[in-house]
């Protein structure tokens, strides 16, 4: 019998980068949508997860969040933050689904809604430092252990960043338990979990439910 | 000594690791700060917590400080005051001669490392010195964004030789041809202005002060100039009066010029008739004198109308006290909104915010445990680190 191929663990840092563009308006958010890159759109929507652990993430992205708060528009903003990045399969049909959004809500108005006592939105991008954290691990009880323990952002870096920038459609976690340890079955359990408009600590408490099930259950 | 294992009790769980873990990536390069002194708050108040940090993670960190003759100084006072968006003189004599004068630095400081951090503006010009070896980074502390167009056509030129730019936050940067990072401040939670006190020792300090703590204390800790509004702060404070028996305190340094010498002999007038105004003139140093009022208030207010990145909301959140600050500077970073305090736009807003507080107790106490909460996430030195690591890592792999 083989040993599996072990997990590395792997937190990370941004490195947050501000654009030029800005917005003050709906209109001009709609217009600087479609200059920035894809980078951007990826920070101000998968990237929030990251940065809004201690306070539970009420519009699920950056720009329901600017539109609620510094327009004041509570109509765009719930229609934005029903955008689920996870299940739309690339950053441009995300782009193309956040833009057609708002320019639909446009031709509703007759005037468009802009900062009148907020802030102007400032469009940002990040750079992604990867940090191996802890000893790499080869089975389901070192792993259960190990993910208990790691910083946060590693549970943001192996099921937001790796799927949504890196390719790896079911995550790492999913792709190691099913490649690795041959269970396919809590592979999919996991690959399931919503990360959508919760946070990272949630979505860790929901992968080790799993992991103890499963590891209940596996003969001693 | 503080050691970078003692915060492992303070931040959040596995961020001490992070940092360990970066700093063994990031070991072998040579890091070096540069600043226009080592004392007050601002750059010099951070070096002196981050640099012997990145000491203790193995980094090889050295803080070196440009210096001068009086003339430097007084264009390099008002160049940083000109960059804060306030109108100065700048001759072109006085200019040539902080570039001189920034000539003779660079030969006096060993300007070669992997990544040199030039902070604010006093060795900005010193990149016209740089070695063929190693990234450069203008790190600028204050809000650049209403720069006076005289100091920002002098310096943008120099500026724009630097590899990138940190702001700390994206709109107090300026359209440059470089990168712009943004790294938020921090506060240090082990120092003497945030370090935990006994309750014994809280009562100790604010009775030698002469607050009492016979009823609820509003407090606002600022400098006493009109961008930190107390004026208002006194308006919104005669308003809740008329409900509540509460105290006011203002405590902060006061500034020489004529408008703050002003609006100090008004703040004295209000309080000698009012014996629940407090005005208490500190100096600089008083970090323990400005804990302990922090811990011993109800709400603390920051109320300023033209503001920077002050920390001032961070650090009465991580006493755990909810914040009603102005819609200003790193405020709107700092407070969550109806999470860890409220932002307002007026005097009436804040009196509104501060009845709604004292009229639902168990809202302070929340409000206070999701600020500190926030706190330990966003704003402790070990995030600050993080990110220059990170900053690190990323421009010189």
């Amino acid at each position: 019998m083989t040993t599996p191929a072990p997990f590395q663990f792997t937190g990370c840092v941004e490195v947050r980068q501000a654009l030029d563009h800005r917005a003050r308006d709906e209109r001009e958010l709609l217009d600087r949508l479609e200059d920035v890159p894809a980078g951007s759109v990826f920070y101000h929507t998968h990237g929030y997860f990251l940065r809004h652990r201690p306070v539970t993430t009420a519009y699920g992205n950056d720009f329901a969040a600017w539109v609620a708060v510094h327009v004041r528009d509570q109509v765009l903003a719930e229609r934005l933050a029903v955008i689920n990045p996870f299940e739309i399969a690339s950053l441009e049909d995300l782009r193309e689904e956040l833009m057609s959004t708002i320019h639909d809500h446009l031709l509703r108005l007759s005037t468009v809604p802009r900062v009148e006592f907020g802030e102007v939105f400032h469009f940002q991008q990040s750079h992604i430092v990867e940090v191996p954290l802890g000893a790499p691990v080869t089975t389901l009880a070192e792993f259960r252990a190990g993910l208990s323990e790691v910083d946060a952002s590693a549970v943001y870096f192996h099921m937001v960043e790796a799927r949504s920038r890196l390719g790896r459609r079911s995550g790492d976690f999913a792709e190691w338990i099913r490649d690795a340890l041959t269970m396919p079955a809590l592979a999919e359990r996991i690959e399931r979990i919503d990360a959508y408009m919760t946070n990272l600590e949630r979505v860790r408490a929901r992968v080790l439910s799993l992991l103890d099930s499963a590891l209940e259950e596996s003969p001693a | 000594m503080i050691a970078i294992d003692d915060y492992r009790r303070v931040a959040p769980p596995g961020a001490v690791d992070m940092l360990l873990r970066l700093a063994e990536r990031a070991r072998g390069r040579r890091l070096l700060h540069l600043s226009g002194g080592r004392f007050g708050g601002g750059s010099a108040e951070m070096l002196h917590t981050l640099v012997p940090m990145m000491a203790d993670l193995g980094l090889e960190a050295t803080w070196e400080i440009t210096g001068g003759d009086p003339g430097y100084y007084a264009t390099v006072s008002a160049l940083r005051a000109a960059v804060d968006g306030a109108e100065r003189v700048l001759t072109d004599e006085a200019l040539d001669h902080y570039v001189e004068m920034n000539r003779l630095n660079a030969k006096k400081i060993a300007l070669d490392a992997d990544l040199v951090l030039a902070h604010d503006v006093p060795p900005i010009t010193l990149i016209e010195h740089r070695g063929a070896q190693g990234r450069w980074v203008w790190v600028c502390h204050s809000d650049a964004s209403g720069a006076q167009r005289r100091a920002w056509t002098f310096l943008r030129p120099s500026v724009n030789q630097f590899d990138a730019a940190v702001f700390s936050l994206p709109k107090f940067g300026r359209r440059l041809g470089i990168p712009r990072y943004v790294i938020a401040p921090s506060i240090d939670p082990l120092s003497e202005k945030n370090r935990d006190l006994t309750s014994r020792e809280v009562a100790t300090v604010v009775r030698s002060l002469g607050v009492a703590q016979d009823r609820p204390i509003l407090l606002q800790v600022a400098p006493l100039t009109p961008a930190e509004d107390p004026l208002g702060v006194v308006n919104a404070y005669r308003l809740v009066r008329k409900h509540y028996n509460v105290r006011l305190v203002l405590a902060g340094t006061s500034d020489a010029d004529g408008e703050s010498r002003e609006m100090l002999a008004e703040l004295r007038e209000a309080a000698s008739h009012d014996d629940g105004i407090t005005v208490l003139e500190l100096p600089p140093d008083a970090h323990l004198q400005i804990n302990a009022l922090q811990r011993a208030a109800t709400i603390v207010l920051q109320k300023s109308v033209h503001e920077g990145f002050g920390l001032g909301a961070a650090e009465a959140m991580w006493k755990s006290k909810p914040v009603v600050g102005g819609f200003a500077g790193g405020l709107t970073q700092q407070i969550v909104y109806d999470v860890t305090g409220y932002t307002v736009h007026s005097v009436e807003g804040a009196a509104f915010r501060l009845r709604h507080l004292l009229n639902n107790p168990e809202l302070i106490a929340r409000m206070g445990a999701a600020g500190r909460e926030h706190v330990r996430r966003s704003f402790l030195v070990t995030r600050h680190l993080t990110d220059y690591m990170a900053l690190l890592i990323h421009l010189t792999r």
